[in-house]
Order: structure tokens, then sequence, then C-alpha cells
């Protein structure tokens, strides 16, 4: 199937509203992404045919919703390349995964003293857990540190991951800056001194083949609803060892094999992790998402959003007082173009694009201490996805320079 | 231009004077009231500074960095709570807050207030109305606070 942008387009029922009088330009892909109708279909049909609770019926329903929530799992085995289905545990989202790993693998085999190394980069999902971790257990946080391009720099991987590294947790694609890690390079550096490495693939899975089996890591978390899929399923997938090892992170039904009044013992994977009723209906609908990203091929995906990308980034750039910040090289960067106005506050910027119809993402992207090395308060983020075309690229440029008349931002000045 | 009607509906040109304003920027040093408030929307800190003599509010400064909507908000705040005691400071920000939270009517906002009906815009766009509401909350806490210490 050839890349198609217009009947792309027409898949996606929410591209047809207006905002504020204007036709919808959706350009916060790295918040969430928008649904095909397949998706919000798939939800409806589940609902009205074979909706039941899973894995406790023996009746038909039960079944039919036992084996669809399955089947989404399979499937996303498939999608990132992971041999065994139950190694694919469903969480609401990224954050829960990670928050997943530090509670069943963190709190059970992370000591005092031992050290858990970051990156500057990081979304807070990947911070918070790990500090919490650190102030209950007396772990130890290092992070790599940022260039000022946005870019990590090998080297410096190499001198904070280190024999006394228990843990290696990083980004693989900044959601704020768009930088695309060398992943593989930075796993190796990990398991070269035997760290446990953990991959925080929400801005990779939705964009590029992802295959976690080449990949080398040991634990890979990403969110559904970055890639098409709906809100409230999230996916953690772990090296069938370790998460035999783990603890479970919640308990109730369904995690139990056998609860007696004095004990239990845990269910086998992936159940042992998916505590009480799970989100089925979105679990089902997810595998549809993946069926599209599938049928359309994430190599045209991105192709088409880097092309996207570089003539957002090259109109921007143009702009008097506009600074694109992250890696120059496109080579390094993914459809996120994080962008700031001199002498004017993102969250001007961004009710300004929105009086043009055109949904941008701006403040810190839940990335603080990024924004801190970068020395500024927040960015503005255009971040594109396979139903953006050329006429989203051309609105960006238009809402721009309505901001840039407006403010009356020239040359060199700026408002302030 | 339609556009720019819109835009300037929100971003009134005496906001726009406000903010390039610096007459109330910076803070003040010893201080009797100090506040630090966070907009949880975008992570903006903002921290103000206040000099209090013969039961008034003297001086009123504010530092840190922040959209159009929120330090135009704190640089007429500044010019509206100086000179004015504590408890008439406090019907004011009450007053503000009515305005911009529950909709009250400009024409209800006290004399002093005048120059703040330019955020009426801002109601149009309910995730900025922190952004304008940042500065007094953040003054009422540091009174609260000085206050506290005291008692």
């Amino acid at each position: 199937m050839s890349f198609d942008v217009r009947r792309v387009r027409e898949d996606f029922p929410i591209l047809k509203r207006l905002v504020r009088g204007k036709p919808l330009v959706y350009l916060d892909n790295a918040a969430t992404t928008q649904k095909p109708r397949q998706v919000i279909e798939a939800l409806v049909d589940f609902y009205e045919r074979h909706n039941a609770n899973v894995h406790r019926g023996v009746h038909t329903l039960s079944e039919e919703a036992t084996n669809m929530v399955e089947a989404s799992r399979a499937k996303t085995a498939k999608f990132i390349g992971a041999p065994k289905p139950e190694t694919v545990i469903f969480t609401r989202n990224a954050t829960e995964s990670i928050n997943l790993v530090a509670h069943g693998w963190g709190r059970k085999f992370l000591k005092a003293g031992d050290e858990v190394v970051l990156t500057e980069m990081e979304h807070h999902s990947n911070i918070v857990p790990w500090q919490l971790l650190a102030k209950e257990k007396g772990v130890v946080i290092k992070y790599v540190p940022v260039e000022p391009d946005g870019t990590l720099d090998l080297e410096k991987v190499r001198a904070t991951v280190t024999p006394r590294t228990k843990l290696f947790s990083f980004v693989a694609i900044s959601n704020a800056l768009g930088t695309v890690n060398p992943v593989a390079d930075m796993i190796r550096i990990g398991k070269s001194v035997d760290a446990t490495v953990l991959v925080d693939a929400c801005q990779w899975a939705p964009h590029r083949p992802l295959d976690v089996k080449a990949w080398g890591a040991d634990f890979v978390a990403f969110s559904a609803h970055k890639m098409l899929g709906p809100t409230g399923i999230g996916v953690l997938w772990g090296r069938e060892e370790l998460l035999n090892a783990m603890d479970p992170f919640l308990g109730g039904g369904d995690m139990i094999s056998r609860v007696t009044l004095e004990g239990a013992t845990w269910n086998e994977l992936p159940y042992k992790f998916e505590a009480g009723t799970p989100n089925i209906a979105d679990a089902v609908a997810f595998g549809l998402a993946l069926d599209y990203l599938s049928a359309l091929g994430l190599d045209a995906v991105r192709r088409h959003e880097d092309r996207l990308a570089e003539k957002a980034v090259a109109l921007l750039e143009s702009a008097p007082s506009v600074f694109v910040l992250g890696p120059k090289d496109s080579a390094l960067r993914s459809g996120v173009v994080s962008f700031n106005i001199a002498g004017l506050h993102p969250h001007d910027v961004g009710t300004s694009f929105d009086l043009e119809g055109v949904a941008v993402r701006v403040g810190h992207h839940c990335c603080q201490p990024l924004m801190h090395k970068l020395q500024c308060g927040g960015t503005a983020r255009a971040s594109f996805y396979l139903y953006n075309d050329e006429s989203d690229v051309e609105a960006l440029g238009r809402a721009l320079k309505r901001t840039l008349d407006f403010f009356k931002i020239g040359a060199k000045a700026g408002v302030r | 231009m339609e556009g720019d009607a819109e835009l300037q509906d929100l971003y009134r040109e005496v906001l726009l004077d406000y903010f390039r304003s610096t007459s109330r920027k910076g803070k003040v040093d010893p201080a009797d009231v100090r506040a630090h408030g966070i907009n949880p929307v975008c992570g903006d800190e903002l921290e103000i500074t206040a000099r209090r003599e013969g039961g008034k509010i003297a001086q009123l400064r504010y530092a840190g960095h922040g959209c159009v909507i929120s330090q135009a908000s704190a640089a007429m705040m500044g010019e509206a709570l100086e000179g004015k005691s504590e408890e008439v400071a406090r019907t004011l920000v009450k007053a503000f807050k009515k305005m911009m939270l529950e909709n009250a009517p400009v024409s209800s906002l006290p004399e002093e207030l005048e120059p703040l009906s330019a955020l009426e815009g801002v109601r149009k766009f309910p995730l900025r109305v922190k952004c304008a509401t940042l500065a007094w909350n953040t003054i009422a806490q540091g009174l609260d606070a000085a206050a506290a210490k005291e008692a």
C-alpha cells in the first residue's frame, strides 16, 4: 500500500472539525495522536457486541473478550519483535510501565549505594519514579549531561555508566526536542557493565520500526495513545527472566495463582502484572491501531513526517527572531520541532497559534530539568504525524507570521 | 483583519504596555512579605516581595519570567496594591479573582482595579486564566504567611 496522505486523512474524523472558526491543524502529536475511524469503531463494536470481563467466565462473551485482548497482545508482540506475547504487559500508560519496573524490579533488586543512570533529557516519568526509589532505598541517581545542541555525547555516556550502574534508563527520542538518541550504542554501553537497561520508547514506537530483540534492552515502555490507539493503554515489554524474578506491582484479582488467608502465589506472565479488571476495550482497539500502522508501514510514515518536519524547520529558521532547538542535522531529529520566539513567552505563542486553528504544545513538555539546562522556561513544539500534510506546514507559517506581526517582532527586537 | 481583532481582544495595548514596563520588576530587600508562586500549567515561577510601612503595603515588586498575561497582571497588581492597607489589598484580590474565575462583570471591579479590566478577554481562554491569577494568588499566600508569622 503506497502512502497517500489524502486517503489517510479521510480515516480521521476529527480532522473535519473547526477550531475557532478555522480548520483544525493538529500539530501536537507528541502529546497524543488522533484516532482513525477503525480504532473508534473497534471501541463501539466491542461494547455493542462483545463486552464481558476477561479470564473469568466460561460464557461465550467472556471467551470472545479474552480472545480479543490476547489477539491484541500478540499483535503488540509482533509489532515490537518480541518472540513471546506473555512478555508484553498492558498498563495504563508508559508512566505506569516505568513505575512498574521501579516497584517490581527496583525495590527488590536495588540497594543503598547502587547507581541508576538517567539522562538530562528524560521526561518526568523517567525521573520521578527513580527519585522516589532513591529516597526509599538510598539509591544514587546520576545523569548523562545533554549537549547544547540537545544531543548526547557517547563519550559522556561511557563516563557516566560504570560498573556501579545497576540500571540505565533513557529516552529513545526526546519528546521535547525530537533528538533521536543512538539507542543501540547506549544499550551496548549499559550491557557492557551488566546494567539492566530500560528504554522509554514513547516517541519511537509510533514512528520507527521497533525490534526489542535486536535492541537487546531489558525493558521497553511506550503508550498506545501516542500511536493512534486509545488513551488508558500502555505497554511494558520485559525480558522473560526478569519479569519472572520481579515482584508484582499491584495486588488483587487476576494476578494471583492461589490465595489463602495467610498469603498468595503469583499468576504466570503477563497476568502477574495485570491486577484487577484490565482496560479491555482499549486494549482491543489498540490492536486496530497497530494494524493501521502496519498496513501503512512505519518506514513510509517516517519518510512522510521527516519531510514535513524539515520544511517546518526551514520555515521557522528563516523567520526573524525564531530559534529552533535540538539537533540541526535532520538525521538526528524526529518529527518534533521545538522552537522559541525571542521576547515572547511560549504560552503567548500557543494562544496566538490556536486562534489560527493550529494546535501546538507549549511549556516545559514535562522535561523541566532539560529546560533548565537549555536555559529556557519552555518552548513551543510542533510535532508531526502521518495525517499531517503540506497545508499544515503552511498553516504553521501563517500562524507564525500573524504572531510576529501582532507582537511587532522584527529581526532584532522582541516585545521586551 | 479579523485575526488581529481576535488577538487585540486578548492582548490589549494596555497589557502590552504593562508587560514591557519594568517599574515594578525586581525584588524588595529586606522584605516583610515574600511569596513564591508556580503556575503548574507552564511551570512559570513568580516571586513577589513587599515592604510594609504604617500598616500599608509601601512597595511591591515581582520577579521571574512569564507570559504577557501573567507579567502584565503582576505589574498592574503592584500598581493597585501599593499604598493600600492589607485589609483593602485582600478585598481587591478577592474582587479580581471574582472577575476572572466567576465571570463577574468588569463594571463591578473596584475603581482601583480599573486597568485590570483589560484582562477581560483572557476569560475566553480558560487555560490562560491561571496566568492572570498567578500574581494575585501569590500575594494572598504571602500576606497569609506574614500574618501567621506575627500571630
